[in-house]
C-alpha cells in the first residue's frame, strides 16, 4: 500500500528542517531568530485550532499552559545539563527533546487537571475557567523562588533551533490533521457542529473535549520548551492574557478549524509584527488596522482552501 | 550634524525602511527576505562610498518605549536622544558623528532577546544602551555578552543583572548599595544611635535593602533596637508601629514602594511616632505625598537624580532638556544622558570604536562626571557614584546632599 498524503508531508517536512537546520550557522542570527518565532508561532496555533476551531471549544488559556511547559523544559535543562557533565552537542540532540518531551506532558497533565471539570461547561464559562488558569500560572510562578520569581529565570541554554522548531511544528500539523481525519476524530468535529446532537448519536462529547484539550496543551508545552530555550530567559509577565489572545488572533484570522489558514495566519502574524518595527510608535496602530481590514474583506479565514479529502473513511 | 535615528522623528524614507540610505527612497515590494538582504548589500557599498571620515558610529539602544513601561522607556530615550544631538553639534566622537539606532521592546518578555540580535547582526552596532527595566535586560544583556558587545543599563538594579558577564555595565545605583548609604546616612547625618526595620516579607527588593541595611549598621556600631514584617498591600501597620515605638528608636527604616510607604507614614505619625522615616527609590513618586499627605514631611529617601540639585551641572541640564522636550527631565531621562555619554567618553578614552576597546574603557572609568553624579566603575561593573538623598518637606522633594559609598 502507498503512504498516504499526510505522512509523506510529514517526512518532507522533517527532511527539509534538518537540512536547513544543517546550514543555519550562516544564517543572520537575527533572521534565524525570526524565523525561529515563527516556527513556534505555528505550533500554538495548530495546537489552539484544534480546541478552539475543530472541536469549538473557546479556551483563553493557552499562554498558560505554553508557561508551564516553558517552565518545566528550562528547569530540567538548567539543573540537570550541568551535572551530566555531557558536551553541549550531546545537551542538544538528547537532553533538549527530552526536557521539550517532559514540557509537553507537563502542560497536558495541566490541561486534563483544568479541561477535567471545566469542560462540562459551555462556551463564556469556558472561557472564564481558562482565563483565569493562565493568570493562575503566571502568579504561582511569579511567587516561586525556585524558578526566579517575578524576577525570572535566567540562564537557559540557547538549544532551539530550526530542526527541532519546525520538526515540533510539522508534528503538530501532522497530528492534528491525521487526528482529525481518523474514524474517532470525525467526533471533534460533530461536537463542534452540534453537541445536542453528537451527544443524541451516542458520542460521549466531554471526553472528546478533554481529548482535544490535552492534546492541545501537551503542544502548547512543547512550544513554551523551544521558546524558552529560543529566549534564554523566562519572565511570568510574558504569559499573560495577552499572549494567549495573540495566539487567539492566530486562529480567528486564519479561519476556525482551517488547517493551512492557520499556519498561514500564524506566519503572517509572526513576521508582520517584525516588518512593522521601522514604524516605531505607529506599529501596534498599524498592527491593529490590518486585524481590522482582514476581518473585514476575509471573515471566513485568510486562506480557505482545503485540501480534498478523500472519498470515505 | 544631526544625524536622525530610528525613532524621534520618523521621516517617511524611514517608514518605508530605507531608514539609513535616503537614496533608496523607492518602495520595493520584494519579499521581506529578500528586500533586508539586497537593502543589506547596496548599504554596505554606500558606506564605503562615503568614506571613513563621516561613517557614524553606531549605537543601539534597546527601551520599553510602548506598553505599560513607555514612561520609563520614553524619558530613557529622552535622555539618550539628546545627548547624541549634543555629541554631534560639538563635532562627534573624534570627528565621527554618533547615531543612535532605537529598538522598542513594548515592555513585553520575549521582544528583548529578539532587538538586541538585530541590533547586534543587522545594524552592526558597537556597544547598547538598555534597558532600564530589570526583567528585559536580564533577556537582551545575554545575547549582547556572547556576542561580546558591551552594554550599559541606564536604570536597571537589580544585583543580577551585571552578574550577567564582563560586558554589561550600569550608571546606577544598586540594591544593596543604596542599603548600605541609608545606614551610613542615618549613622552620621542624622546622628541615629538606635534604629528600628519595618520591612515587607513579599518583596525581595525590601528584604534585600533591609539585609543590607542592616549589615552597616552593625559595622557603623547603630543599634537595632526593633525589627517588624509586613506583606505589600497591607492596609494597617498600627501593630508593628505601635511595637517598634516601645523600643524608642531614633530613627526608623521602611524599605517598601510608595503605596505601602505613605501609609505607614500617615499611620507612624498618627501614633506619635514622630522619629524620622528613611526609605529606598521605592518612595520616589507623587503618590507618596498624595497618600501621606503633611505626614510624609520629614521622610528621607535615595533618588537617582534629583531635579532641586542646585549645582551648576544639574540645573544647567534641566534647561537644556526642558527646552528640548519642553517637560522636566525625570531620574531616567538622566540616567539615560549618562549612559550614552559614558559610552562616548570610553569610545575616546580607549581611542576606538571597537567593542572590544569600549568594553576594556567601560571597565576602567574612573573619574566620569555624569549629570548623576562622579561616575567609577567597580570589578562587579556597577556604578560606584554617590547618591542623591531627599528629604520631603512641604510635599516637595528637596536636595539634601550626596552620600558617597
Amino acid at each position: 500500500m502507498k503512504l498516504p498524503k499526510s505522512q509523506i508531508f510529514l517526512l518532507v517536512a522533517l527532511l527539509v528542517a534538518g537540512g536547513f537546520s544543517a546550514f543555519s550557522g550562516r544564517i543572520d542570527p537575527y533572521i534565524l531568530d525570526v524565523t525561529l518565532g515563527v516556527g513556534i508561532a505555528i505550533t500554538l496555533a495548530s495546537s489552539l485550532n484544534l480546541i478552539n476551531g475543530f472541536t469549538g471549544q473557546f479556551s483563553l488559556g493557552h499562554a498558560g499552559f505554553m508557561a508551564v511547559g516553558a517552565y518545566s523544559s528550562a528547569m530540567l535543562t538548567t539543573t540537570l545539563g550541568p551535572k551530566l557533565g555531557a558536551s553541549a552537542g550531546v545537551l542538544q540532540w538528547v537532553l533538549f527533546p527530552a526536557s521539550l518531551l517532559l514540557g509537553g506532558l507537563v502542560a497536558a497533565l495541566a490541561g486534563l487537571a483544568v479541561g477535567a471539570p471545566s469542560l462540562r461547561l459551555k462556551g463564556d464559562y469556558l472561557a472564564i475557567v481558562t482565563l483565569g488558569f493562565g493568570e493562575i500560572i503566571k502568579v504561582i510562578l511569579q511567587n516561586v523562588d525556585a524558578v526566579g520569581g517575578a524576577r525570572g529565570l535566567v540562564g537557559i541554554p540557547d538549544y532551539t533551533n530550526l530542526f527541532w522548531t519546525f520538526g515540533v511544528a510539522a508534528v503538530t500539523v501532522y497530528v492534528v490533521w491525521a487526528l482529525l481525519n481518523s474514524t474517532y476524530g470525525r467526533g471533534f468535529l460533530a461536537v463542534a457542529d452540534d453537541e445536542v446532537a453528537a451527544e443524541a448519536m451516542g458520542l460521549n462529547t466531554t471526553r472528546y473535549k478533554i481529548t482535544a484539550f490535552v492534546v492541545g496543551s501537551f503542544f502548547a508545552g512543547v512550544a513554551g520548551g523551544l521558546y524558552a530555550h529560543l529566549k534564554g530567559y523566562l519572565n511570568p509577565g510574558g504569559f499573560d492574557f495577552n499572549k494567549s489572545i495573540e495566539i487567539v488572533v492566530m486562529v480567528i484570522l486564519g479561519g476556525m478549524g482551517r488547517h493551512v489558514g492557520v499556519i498561514v495566519a500564524a506566519v503572517l502574524l509572526a513576521v508582520l509584527n517584525e516588518t512593522l518595527r521601522s514604524f516605531g510608535d505607529y506599529r501596534m496602530i498599524l498592527y491593529s488596522l490590518l486585524l481590522i481590514l482582514l476581518m473585514l474583506t476575509r471573515p471566513q479565514g485568510l486562506f480557505t482552501w482545503t485540501p480534498r479529502k478523500k472519498s470515505a473513511a | 550634524m544631526f544625524v536622525p535615528n530610528r525613532y524621534f522623528p520618523p521621516p517617511i524614507s524611514q517608514l518605508l525602511g530605507f531608514s539609513a540610505s535616503p537614496r533608496l527612497c523607492g518602495l520595493s515590494l520584494r519579499g521581506f527576505f529578500g528586500r533586508s538582504f539586497f537593502l543589506g548589500a547596496v548599504l554596505a557599498l554606500g558606506v564605503s562610498w562615503a568614506g571613513a571620515a563621516a561613517e557614524p558610529i553606531r549605537i543601539g539602544e534597546f527601551s520599553s518605549l510602548t506598553g505599560r513601561e513607555a514612561g520609563l522607556g520614553q524619558y530613557t530615550h529622552m535622555g539618550v536622544q539628546m545627548a547624541v544631538e549634543e555629541i554631534n553639534a560639538a563635532g562627534g566622537v573624534d570627528g565621527r558623528p554618533l547615531l543612535v539606532l532605537a529598538e522598542d521592546t513594548q515592555s513585553k518578555a520575549g521582544e528583548a532577546a529578539t532587538v538586541v540580535r538585530k541590533l547586534i547582526t543587522r545594524d552592526h552596532v558597537v556597544a547598547i544602551v538598555g534597558e532600564g527595566a530589570s526583567g528585559r535586560c536580564l533577556e537582551g544583556a545575554p545575547i549582547a555578552q556572547r556576542a561580546g558587545i558591551p552594554v550599559v543599563s541606564p536604570a536597571a538594579t537589580n544585583p543580577k543583572v551585571t552578574e550577567i558577564g564582563d560586558c554589561i555595565f550600569r550608571v546606577c545605583f544598586t540594591d544593596p548599595f543604596q542599603g548600605t548609604v541609608m545606614a551610613k546616612f542615618a549613622h552620621e547625618t542624622l546622628k541615629v544611635r538606635r534604629v528600628g526595620v519595618l520591612s515587607d516579607v513579599a518583596s525581595s527588593y525590601s528584604l534585600g535593602l533591609a539585609g543590607f541595611f542592616r549589615q552597616r549598621c552593625i559595622v557603623d556600631g547603630v543599634e537595632l533596637v526593633g525589627e517588624q514584617k509586613f506583606s505589600g498591600g497591607d492596609k494597617d501597620y498600627r501593630a508593628q508601629l505601635t511595637a517598634l515605638k516601645a523600643a524608642r528608636p531614633d530613627a526608623l527604616f521602611v524599605p517598601a514602594y510608595y503605596g505601602d510607604a505613605g501609609l505607614i507614614l500617615l499611620q507612624a505619625r498618627q501614633l506619635g511616632l514622630t522619629v524620622p522615616v528613611l526609605g529606598g527609590d521605592g518612595f520616589e513618586a507623587p503618590e507618596l505625598v498624595q497618600i501621606a499627605g503633611a505626614a510624609a514631611d520629614g521622610a528621607f529617601f535615595p533618588v537617582h537624580f534629583s531635579t532641586s540639585d542646585t549645582s551648576p551641572r544639574s540645573r544647567s541640564f534641566i534647561a537644556r532638556y526642558t527646552q528640548r522636550w519642553n517637560k522636566a527631565p525625570t531620574g531616567v531621562s538622566a540616567l539615560g544622558y549618562d549612559a550614552l555619554n559614558l559610552i562616548a567618553d570610553a569610545i575616546r578614552r580607549g581611542k576606538s570604536a571597537e567593542p572590544k576597546a569600549i568594553r576594556t574603557a567601560l571597565a576602567g572609568t574612573t573619574g566620569f562626571e555624569g549629570i548623576t553624579g562622579r561616575i567609577a566603575m567597580d570589578s562587579e561593573r556597577n556604578a560606584r557614584k554617590p547618591a542623591s538623598i531627599v528629604r520631603v518637606e512641604g510635599g516637595q522633594f528637596r536636595f539634601l546632599q550626596s552620600v558617597a559609598p
